[in-house]
């Protein structure tokens, strides 16, 4: 059985160099975005959707376990962050707090219960979770059921920010994502990482050499809920809104989609895929009713021949990991 | 009493369908270590093809259960033939992917030719004998006025998935199958053809969900969404039960529908949860499922 | 690309338009089909949508008078953050002045505040809360055709008025279906009825049985449904297979339409009673533009309400506009001047838009027909009462609208 990653190539310090110089490079790119004339909304929620996605390939990439409910952290954030805001009146530092507080509370408890299992058991039982959150969410009355939560007030980060200005927003959501792919790309590159990467290729070698795997794994997983929960808080800022598309299996499935697209367990590519996927939704939202059969088509063509996804395959192209 | 006792018959019918697919699922996944994630739209796919073999050719219920899980049973073959055989010695990851890719072009198509709110499809009127008009109307049971045709779906459902375990658990070609499973390259030695015995497998699970989907057309609107969300839950079921033994999926899926069917007289808000937290609770007590092995 | 180049070139125009001080006589518009053009509401509004607005475009004769108008629609996936991006892109890019159909209540009232926070306008078709006419009511808003409100009001006053004064409630459990339980139960016990009791069940249930078996054993007269889309068809469906409806209860749809009706069939939903405030064999008028229109769909369908709101709303949108002798690009000015002026085409007939923002007109409670009494394809239903708009609509003096001067 061959991993879902591709790990030949070395991870030398000469790697990490480029890595580090491309991370420079998307961040400055990305930072001129608002001096472009691109239309920033779709760039914040592209940015959303690529940290949510990094920080789900950190479970996937690292830790060889496919979740297919990581939705449910992303909605779970946004309810709480968005019910801060508007039903409470805090602040939007202490609404991002309590979202992602709620997406780690949790993941500590589905965390507990499925990696109990592994394989595509583990996938199935995320899966069924992030059901069991739907429905719940549906009925809570909190939620507001298919009406969501709406017309959240924006306010003044630490005061002084106003998140109403679009360029203001802009580079919080940034700074954001740039935040959160840092602490994702430090996990990777730490003796934490490393083990991990040991759990997934073997879990019975780093048992026997006296690592207490289940420990590792649930603390990936804390890790990368709450910072899927990160994603979906700064969400709220940009669509104003929390809904029960964001807690739905098709929103769990996208995720997945979009790091299979950009490669999965590469540094880069779930930034890359959330991107194409994000803009494929926007640009084919004139077409209509073809989204859902692109999206499966993709699906299909990346597992049958282009499993490494795009940075992977650049990354193999250049013989260096991205 | 009496209201319990109707609610339990019809906590049958739900766990009919749920023994059906979870069976089909089981049986995939034995021989192709594959979940197969396309199949809740495999079953609206037999739902359709029996909308259309009555609409289009006039072949009414009766040839549309053995049609119907035939044609999508070839649907599915090819499917395996062009796509999922590529995945062999991969990661099981990549079947899931790739099975939930085919899920959603199929309901996309579907749903971009026959709209989102279905088409309607009626419960047989034939053959008439004296006052039975084929499985329509109903019997008064004393308890519960019991349509004709949900009893139906129950016996015949039972009578399947005890013919399939019987295929697999007792016959020659049940042996090699599971031999397969266990060797593929010492039944290969054997002069047995095992890529084709996987394509036949992966046909027989395909069709099993066909079935379910035809089954299930009289009753529910044949939707291309139809089984979106029942794969879920089937889902849940397959992780309560484990999928190590062919009875194990069958009763749990049951069981399962009874348990349901309780839930909705006794608390029918949760009715929709209750086979989650179920699985929670399993998983909690019982990791492995009810008749699993380690997975 | 196109859609940014002609973004731009009117953008120039604009410019020069301004530059010349000749504002008032701006004569372009464009007008936003936002719906769901894939999903489960496709049937109801989708493509149906445009081509209603496309339709009002051409019977307007505005392009003879000199105006330039311009429909782009969009597929929101019934997501409200992927419809808040389209809008707002549509809005600060594109110069969108208007959305029609908008599908969906949680896709509603996002772009509700977006459309006020942005000074557009929007004629709302296809949603049902009436939560957009009552507390989160805006001045850049009308809700056209129907909302939940009416619903419960008229098919519960005309049903207990007909004699079904036992009522037993299959209430979706979530805001939505408790909200139609709530506002039906209300009516129903004013008008004198009794509900006798009801069951809560989860949305997107795909089996009613036990649900319907509780409703059979209440021998209430009637059972409400307050459910929508597949869970609706699928309780009727199976309350046909339970002998329910032949048993002599009534079911009552408190949200279904003419859609639901041709995917179920005439041999299922026979009997059924709910309200609607178009259907397209009400009069002369409508049948004619019914002709027009189902003659240019692909699957040959009659128009549902929503999409013949679409048409009716933008009816009202450019007779305004045409009156004001130019478009003001100010959405708030616009509506004002439409709640203004009186309402008439040959859709809804005439009509009043009040301060609210709710367009007010007659409701009419349908039965469904029996095959036999089905002259062809799309005959579906018997008129079997009308509540004058007026009383179908919640009264002003109940609203929670800040708009409202009390």
């Amino acid at each position: 059985m061959s991993a879902l990653t591709d790990d030949t190539l070395p991870v030398t310090p000469r790697a990490m160099r480029d890595e580090m110089i491309v991370f420079a490079l998307m961040a400055v790119l990305l930072g001129l975005v608002p001096l472009t004339g691109i239309y920033p909304f779709f760039v914040m929620q592209a940015l959303c959707f690529a940290l949510l996605a990094c920080a789900f390939n950190l479970l996937i990439g690292y830790g060889g376990l496919l979740s297919f409910g990581h939705a449910m952290f992303l909605g779970t954030a946004g309810y709480c962050t968005a019910h801060a805001l508007k039903v409470w009146g805090v602040t939007p530092e202490v609404g991002i707090l309590v979202g992602v507080a709620g997406a780690a509370a949790l993941s500590v408890v589905t965390g507990f219960i499925s990696i109990r299992r592994q394989g595509i058991y583990f996938s199935m039982i995320t899966l069924a979770l992030s059901q069991l959150l739907f429905f719940i969410y549906l009925q809570a009355p909190f939620t507001h059921g298919e009406d969501g939560i709406q017309g959240i007030p924006q306010g003044y980060l630490f005061g002084i920010f106003n998140l109403a200005k679009p360029t203001v927003l802009y580079y919080v959501v940034l700074a954001g994502f740039l935040a959160g792919f840092l602490l994702i790309y430090r996990t990777i590159n730490s003796p934490f990482g490393e083990v991990l990467k040991s759990i997934r290729e073997n879990e019975q070698r780093a048992i026997s050499l006296g690592y207490k795997t289940d420990q590792y794994k649930l603390l990936a997983f804390i890790l990368s809920g709450t910072l899927a929960g990160f994603a979906g808080s700064l969400k709220v800022f940009v669509a104003q809104n929390a809904s029960l598309t964001d807690v739905h299996w098709t929103m769990s499935g996208e995720i997945v989609l979009m790091t299979l697209v950009g490669g999965l367990g590469t540094i880069f590519g779930p930034v890359v895929g959330a991107f194409v996927i994000i803009a494929m939704q926007q640009y084919l939202a004139g077409f209509g009713q073809w989204v859902t059969v692109i999206q499966g088509v993709i699906f299909v063509a990346c597992v049958l021949t282009f499993r490494r996804g795009v940075v992977g395959e650049i990354a193999h192209f250049f013989r260096r990991s991205l | 009493m009496q209201a319990l006792y109707a609610q339990l018959l019809v906590g049958l019918i739900n766990g009919s369908f749920y023994a059906l697919l979870s069976l089909g699922l089981a049986v995939i996944f034995g021989m192709l270590n594959i979940i197969n994630f396309a199949h809740g739209a495999l079953y609206m796919m037999g739902a359709f093809c029996a909308y259309f073999l009555l609409n289009l050719a006039g072949i009414g219920y009766w040839w549309a259960l053995i049609i119907a899980p035939i044609v999508v049973g070839i649907f599915g073959m090819i499917l395996e033939r062009t796509m999922l055989q590529w995945l062999a010695g991969l990661d099981h990851l990549y079947g899931l992917l790739l099975t939930f890719g085919i899920a959603l072009i199929v309901q996309g198509v579907f749903q971009n030719y026959f709209g989102s709110s279905g088409l309607p499809y009626a419960i047989p009127d034939y053959p008439q004998i004296g006052d039975w008009r084929g499985l329509q109307g109903g019997i008064n049971l004393g308890f519960m006025f019991l349509p004709i045709y949900r009893g139906w779906v129950v016996i015949f459902s039972l009578v399947v998935c005890l013919a399939t375990w019987f295929l697999i658990e007792k016959t020659q070609l049940g042996a090699y199958l599971r031999a397969a499973t266990e060797n593929p390259t010492l039944v290969r030695a054997f002069g047995i053809n095992v890529p084709r015995m996987i394509t036949l497998t992966y046909g027989l699970g395909v069709g099993l969900a066909a079935l379910a989907g035809v089954l299930s057309a009289p009753i529910n609107q044949v939707r291309p969404l139809m089984g979106a969300d029942l794969i879920i839950v089937v889902f849940a079921v397959v992780v309560i039960g484990g999928m190590g033994s062919i009875m194990g999926s069958i009763i749990t899926g049951f069981a399962l529908g009874v348990i349901e069917g309780l839930t909705k007289y006794f608390y029918p808000e949760a009715s929709n949860t209750v086979v989650f937290v179920l699985m929670v609770l399993v998983l909690l007590v019982k990791p492995t499922g009810l008749t699993g092995r380690a997975a | 690309m196109k859609h940014r180049i002609s973004a731009l070139f009117l953008g120039t125009a604009l410019a020069l338009a301004a530059g010349s001080g000749a504002m008032a006589q701006d004569k372009t518009v464009k007008i936003g089909v936002l719906t769901d053009n894939s999903g489960l509401y496709s049937d109801l509004g989708g493509a149906g949508s445009t081509l209603a607005a496309q339709m009002a475009m051409e019977d307007s004769g505005l392009a003879a008078k000199g105006w330039k108008i311009d429909i782009v629609s969009a597929d929101h996936q019934n997501k409200p953050d992927i419809a808040t991006t389209i809008a707002r892109q549509w809005i600060d890019v594109e110069k969108v002045d208007i959305f029609m159909d908008v599908l969906n209540s949680g896709v509603a009232l996002a772009v509700n505040n977006l459309v006020k926070e942005k000074n557009a306008i929007m004629i709302n078709t296809g949603a049902a809360t009436s939560d957009l006419t009552n507390a989160q009511c805006s001045p850049n808003t009308i809700h056209w055709v129907y909302d939940t409100y009416m619903l419960a009001n008229s098919t519960g006053q005309a049903l207990v008025k007909a004699g079904g004064d036992t009522w037993y409630f299959l209430t979706a459990d979530y805001a939505f279906g408790h909200a139609l339980e709530r506002d039906t139960t209300a009516v129903v016990v004013k008008s004198g009825g009794k509900v006798i009791g009801g069951v809560k069940h989860p949305l997107n249930s795909s089996d009613f049985s036990s649900f319907l078996l509780q409703a059979q054993a209440s021998k209430a007269k009637i059972i409400g449904m307050a459910n929508a889309g597949g869970d609706t068809t699928n309780t009727i469906k199976q309350a046909a297979e339970f002998g329910i409806v032949a048993g002599g209860q009534k079911l009552a749809g408190l949200l279904l339409f003419i859609t639901d009706v041709h995917s179920l069939g005439l041999k299922v939903a026979q009997g059924l009673n709910f309200t609607e405030t178009f259907y397209w064999d009400l009069n002369d008028g409508t049948r004619a533009f019914s002709k027009r229109f189902s003659e240019r769909m692909k699957n040959k369908a009659m128009p549902s309400m929503v999409q013949a709101g679409v048409y009716s709303g933008l009816v009202h949108y450019f007779k305004t506009i045409d009156a004001m002798g130019g478009n003001p690009h100010d959405g708030a000015k616009v509506v004002a001047k439409m709640k203004e002026l009186p309402t008439d085409d040959a859709l809804f007939g005439k009509g009043t838009i009040r301060a609210d923002g709710r367009k007010i007109h007659p409701a009419y409670l349908f039965e469904v027909k029996k095959p036999a009494e089905s002259k062809g394809p799309w005959d579906y239903y018997k008129l079997i009462g009308t509540t004058p708009g007026e009383q179908a609509f919640r009264p002003l003096s109940e609203s929670a609208c800040p708009l409202v001067k009390k």
